[in-house]
């Protein structure tokens, strides 16, 4: 009975949320509606600018870049495909994404479940601050040494990349996460233990199914990090092959920093995929980073 | 209800990784809490081991330098205090500061001001909004290196020619060593809002209707419920916001690199920016790494001073 009881708390609290905003019988305001239409093109007129200069031929360039190409050309997104060998970067970042994600969820809601649970004890409590803590030192502090150990460790690689993303969101992530586990009834991993479960099977099994919401949360924080970070592989990574996207573009930019119709193609490719799975994802999205801040 | 008083409570526990010895028993209902299984141990001691390798000893590592004249390559010496005694006398570091302060303070205020806006706005009665509240937040999964070569090209080559009657703009901002910080401000706050309206969204919907629906009925304006409801009642996301804002906002590197890379000259080198150089490439390893030390308390402090500050008012509500 119990179990089942509290397996609908966090379902039926998204619904009641749901209803407080779908329920809203105020008139629309047309006039506020005016303004953040005007607002968004702060967002949008940067966002042109990228599109239509990559569709230009240099000769075009001319103006003030407002203007729309007089004859389209693609031969920019042919030439910014080669220059910046975009598969390649683009499957580097993607495996450094994923992989990070990946480690991220499994590693760090085990590592949370295990603080919220065992928060009186003294051991596990002080691995809460300790881990915390980090959430105020700045990255440069520890820039230099990193680089150092990585190269060291012979982890100056997408291998090592990975790790630094885990570790490094390691604070804040046990901080959502303890926050939503400790919301979950005790009383569910009772049932389970009575019927034989051990620990593990308990996390596997009842905790982490239900920490949907919170992974989806993680999950998109990171990837968003470990997608455009830019300082990290900048430092970590020594092979040139390992670039990721945003490393490519500041490669490219310092060596054909006038070409911009090119340089303005491989902007928008590095840009699209984030953008294309966000246009698709929007709703999901914003309403995980939403969750995460309510806690 | 006693029967569905959880009977595993008070049963021991056939938990197979519970550690042996002792456990037989059961009886007392204390001794069964708290005993940790040894899973939880499995569970936290791999990550904390890692954290440990990657996060604390390089920071301890970087402390160490500090007191060295390690150049990031050859031999070195312990020379004690040096570098900090150097380092505040050094004219590079205090701009360094100066600047990133600058930008800083600027940005946190921009943005939070911008977004708590934009977010009254996404959050009233609108059409679209859930298609606004989605636009405003594509700068967020946009990489600010990327956007930052595009606002580059606003800047040097777009703006100097629609604004060609002002001065400022005319002569390309980012050229401008009084100026260019307002474009890295620009930026920054392009980028920033879109994550700061989420979270003060999230805030705004945790304020019950009804508050707003008893005030208007005594006939309180937008503005006076704005100030006596909504922004009290957002006081906690408000505090996380300025925090976190500051904290990233001194961290300022993406941005400058597209912009200016610091320049004109060292007119837009952050702290940031500063450490990556001199300690990568101008062979200051351990005298950056002293900058990076003194960084560390000084963002500390400056999260501190803030919680005060801002939790006090809080309180005061």
């Amino acid at each position: 009975m119990t179990a089942t009881r509290s397996l609908t708390v966090p379902a039926t609290r998204t619904r009641r949320r749901r209803r407080a905003t779908g329920d809203d019988t105020r008139k629309v305001n047309w006039w506020l509606t005016a303004v953040v239409a005007v607002l968004s093109l702060t967002v949008l007129i940067p966002l042109y600018f990228a599109v239509v200069t990559a569709l230009k031929t240099p000769d075009q360039l001319a103006g003030t870049g407002f203007e729309l190409p007089t004859a389209v050309t693609f031969e920019n997104f042919v030439n910014a495909w080669n220059l910046t060998e975009f598969p390649r970067t683009l499957m580097n970042t993607a495996v450094i994404a994923v992989g990070a994600v990946v480690l991220t969820l499994l590693t760090n809601s085990m590592v949370s479940y295990a603080i919220a649970r065992n928060m009186h004890k003294k051991f596990f409590k002080g691995v809460y601050f300790y881990v915390l803590t980090a959430l105020f030192v700045p990255f440069p502090i520890i820039m230099l040494p990193v680089v150092q150990e990585t190269a060291f460790l012979g982890i100056d690689n997408q291998v090592g990349l990975i790790l630094l993303y885990t570790v490094y969101g390691l604070s804040l992530n046990v901080f959502i996460y303890t926050a939503f586990i400790r919301s979950i009834p005790i009383e569910l991993e009772e049932a389970a233990r009575t019927d034989g479960a051990s620990t593990w099977r308990v996390f596997w099994q009842v905790i982490f199914p239900l920490l949907g919401p919170m992974n989806a949360t993680v999950g998109i924080l990171t990837c968003v990090w470990a997608w455009n970070d830019f300082l990290l592989p900048l430092v970590i990574l020594s092979d040139p092959n390992a670039r990721t996207l945003p490393l490519a573009q500041y490669v490219f930019q310092g060596q054909f920093n006038t070409d911009y119709t090119t340089a303005f193609a491989s902007y928008l490719m590095a840009m699209a995929p984030l953008l294309l799975v966000y246009v698709f994802a929007q709703r999901w999205v914003i309403s995980g980073v939403m969750r995460g801040s309510i806690k | 209800m006693t029967t569905t008083a959880p009977p595993s409570r008070v049963r021991p526990l056939p938990d197979a990784d519970t550690p042996p010895g002792g456990s037989g028993g059961g009886t007392s209902r204390r001794r069964v809490i708290g005993r940790t299984p040894r899973a939880f141990y499995w569970m936290v001691v791999p990550a904390l081991v890692l954290f440990a390798a990657l996060h604390t000893v390089p920071a301890l590592i970087g402390i160490f330098y500090s007191f060295t004249n390690y150049a990031g390559y050859g031999t070195w010496d312990i020379i004690g205090i040096g570098n900090y005694v150097a380092l505040f006398q050094d004219d590079r570091v205090l701009r360094a500061y100066g600047f990133t302060f600058g930008v800083a303070i600027v940005a946190t205020i921009l943005v939070n001001v911008f977004s708590l806006l934009l977010a009254l706005f996404l959050n009233a009665k609108i059409k679209f909004q859930s298609a606004f509240r989605g636009i405003f937040f594509i700068p967020y999964v946009l990489s600010i290196l990327v956007v930052g070569y595009v606002f580059q090209y606003i800047f040097a080559n777009s703006l100097p020619q629609i604004f060609s009657g002002i001065p400022l703009f005319r002569d390309n901002i980012l050229a401008n060593p009084d100026w260019a910080w307002l474009a890295i401000v620009t930026l920054t706050v392009w980028q920033g809002v879109a994550f700061s309206t989420i979270l003060y969204i999230a805030g705004l919907q945790t304020i019950p209707q009804e508050l707003y629906e008893a005030s208007s009925i005594d006939g309180a304006s937008t503005v006076r419920q704005f100030w006596a409801i909504t922004f009290p009642l957002i006081g906690a996301f408000f505090t996380i916001n300025m925090v976190l804002s500051m904290k990233n906002y001194l961290q300022v590197f993406d941005q400058i690199i597209p912009l200016t890379n610091g320049g004109p000259g060292t007119s837009t080198e952050s702290i940031t920016l500063l450490i990556f150089r001199g300690g990568f490439q101008g062979g200051e390893y351990a005298y950056q790494t002293t900058n990076a030390v003194v960084y560390l308390v000084v963002i500390i402090l400056v999260s501190l001073v803030q919680f005060r500050i801002l939790q006090r008012r809080e309180v005061d509500f």
